[in-house]
């Protein structure tokens, strides 16, 4: 699913009043968030940047949100329906705290509650444009799962969102496995985060990386990955050649 | 070069002049015939002491897998292999076209081809039909010069890397190659890591399946490693056989015996009408 290369412009020359009460595309875009249930619980990782159509506009938007006590949410696609999304959640999880009972929210009922706002919308033909990713640990148990803006929904081991889905997935298909420790899973999601870094236009070297255990959610500060740009090939690409790059 | 000007056509470039009446027919509800594409994973890199090639071995005809073992990685000139994807035709006659112009080539020089030679006739091939001969290449060989891989997309641009992947699994591939790659590779290391690209493309990529095929070229040799890996063998066989026994089973046997003619003759005026 492309969420880039919108022209806000075109906006205007397009049909009725109609359109304009629902979303047609996307504007500001957050690029791909990407999953990992391990050992201890899951781990979330996405960049912080925010595109506006080809231009990296905004380059510390948070893309993972804590909710409630056992889940985090990362998302990509519209931010502002993101932050619509949020404001939703947060409202579910005040409700849930007032019937003070004992009982919290955790991450598969966040999860099935995603999932039918998101197809939801899909069915009045106003989609909240994004793609989200549901992690959390509750009672133990670790769930990891992802809907889509159609309101696709599943979960899994490992999952990955927009172009994570084409270059992340096959590393974490061979490579993930059971008890992976925090370290090896945090090795393993900077990978990842790296081949999405030199391989994605919309990327930014500004990451964050989200843990949640049973003891709780951490979502680290922000860093920034090496690259290595060394290549003997990469000093002269033309020997030989003249006339390519 | 004198020699090669007779290769190249009397009008030069693409010839518009069905266009306009292809899109006619469109318009009027024609579908045009789809053509076999090599959805495809292909790679190459660089090693120490030269390059190896890499590719799948699925040919698809829209959903359907029309080859199960094609061959993707063509055979240009002794120290010089091509991957090609995208349309099966043309990858086939682009490659095989510039492969003859090359053995040409050598008898005029009287020298082995360089890779430089194939790149440039390919791409100015490519480039005057402006992308409709649809051939996605990955071109590698080692010549005089050290060796050499190249990329070559079908408008006829082409890029210069230490590793290259093309096809519908490309991405899977690189994911691969981005992750794992470095300078000076031995021979086996190398075969392993295209090896482990081609494999992410097979099962990450619908458009790519069955095979790995090898080409690892070096000074003064190559070795063309058709089938290098078959991880998709055929598991389930069926016990009972899939031939079907050649006799039809009786059931039972009526014999009707044919009557005898007989002929009546009339009394009376016959043909009287």
């Amino acid at each position: 699913m492309n969420v880039s290369d919108s022209t806000p412009a075109m906006n205007n020359l397009m049909g009725s009043e109609a359109d304009s009460q629902r979303t047609l595309y996307p504007y500001v875009t957050g690029t791909s968030v990407v999953g990992i249930k391990y050992k201890d619980g899951i781990l979330l990782a996405a960049d912080m940047g925010g595109s506006y159509g080809s231009t990296l506009r905004y380059k510390t938007v948070e893309r993972l949100k804590s909710v409630g006590k056992h889940s985090i949410i990362g998302a990509s696609g519209e931010i502002s329906d993101f932050q619509e999304i949020m404001r939703n959640l947060d409202d579910l999880i005040l409700y849930d705290n007032m019937w003070d009972d004992g009982n919290s929210f955790g991450p598969k009922e966040v999860h099935n509650y995603l999932t039918r706002m998101m197809y939801n919308r899909r069915n009045k033909f106003n989609p909240l444009w994004n793609s989200l990713v549901l992690g959390g640990v509750k009672n133990g148990q670790k769930y990891l799962g992802t809907v889509s803006m159609i309101g696709v929904h599943y979960e899994d081991n490992h999952v990955a969102t927009g172009f994570g889905n084409h270059l992340a997935r096959p590393l974490l298909r061979d490579e993930w496995h059971e008890n992976l420790t925090f370290e090896e899973g945090v090795k393993l999601l900077e990978k990842c985060m790296r081949v999405l870094l030199y391989r994605d236009r919309s990327a930014v070297n500004k990451l964050q990386i989200a843990k949640i255990t049973e003891e709780g959610v951490t979502i680290s500060q922000p860093y920034a990955l090496k690259t290595f740009w060394g290549f003997s090939a990469f000093k002269n690409p033309t020997a030989g050649a003249e006339g390519s790059w | 070069m004198s020699e090669l000007a007779g290769t190249i056509p009397g009008k030069g470039g693409f010839s518009f002049d069905l266009c306009r009446r292809n899109d006619m027919l469109v318009s009027k509800g024609l579908k045009p015939p789809s053509f076999l594409k090599t959805g495809t994973t292909i790679v190459g890199l660089i090693f120490q002491d030269g390059v190896i090639l890499g590719a799948d071995t699925r040919a698809t005809e829209g959903p359907i897998v029309a080859d199960k073992n094609c061959e993707k990685i063509h055979y240009m000139a002794p120290n010089i292999y091509c991957c090609g994807a995208g349309t099966a035709a043309d990858t086939e006659a682009v490659t095989d076209m510039v492969s003859s112009q090359l053995k040409l080539h050598r008898y005029h020089t009287g020298r082995e081809s360089r890779v430089v030679t194939a790149l440039t006739l390919l791409k100015s091939h490519l480039f005057s039909y402006q992308g409709h001969v649809s051939a996605a290449l990955v071109l590698g060989g080692v010549d005089v010069t050290g060796p050499h891989l190249h990329t070559i997309y079908p408008h006829g641009s082409t890029d210069t890397l230490p590793f290259a992947t093309m096809g519908s699994g490309s991405l899977a591939a690189m994911a691969i190659f981005e992750s794992k790659y470095r300078e000076g590779l031995t021979r086996d290391e190398g075969v392993k890591l295209v090896a482990e690209a081609i494999c992410s493309g097979i099962f990450n990529d619908l458009g790519s399946g069955s095979n790995v095929d090898i080409c690892v070229i070096t000074k003064g040799k190559q070795e063309y490693l058709r089938n290098y890996l078959l991880p998709n063998p055929r598991t389930y066989v069926s016990e009972k056989g899939y031939t079907f026994s050649k006799k039809t089973e009786v059931l039972f046997t009526k014999i009707t015996p044919l009557r005898e003619l007989v002929e009546v003759i009339e009394a009376g005026d016959a043909m009287e009408e």
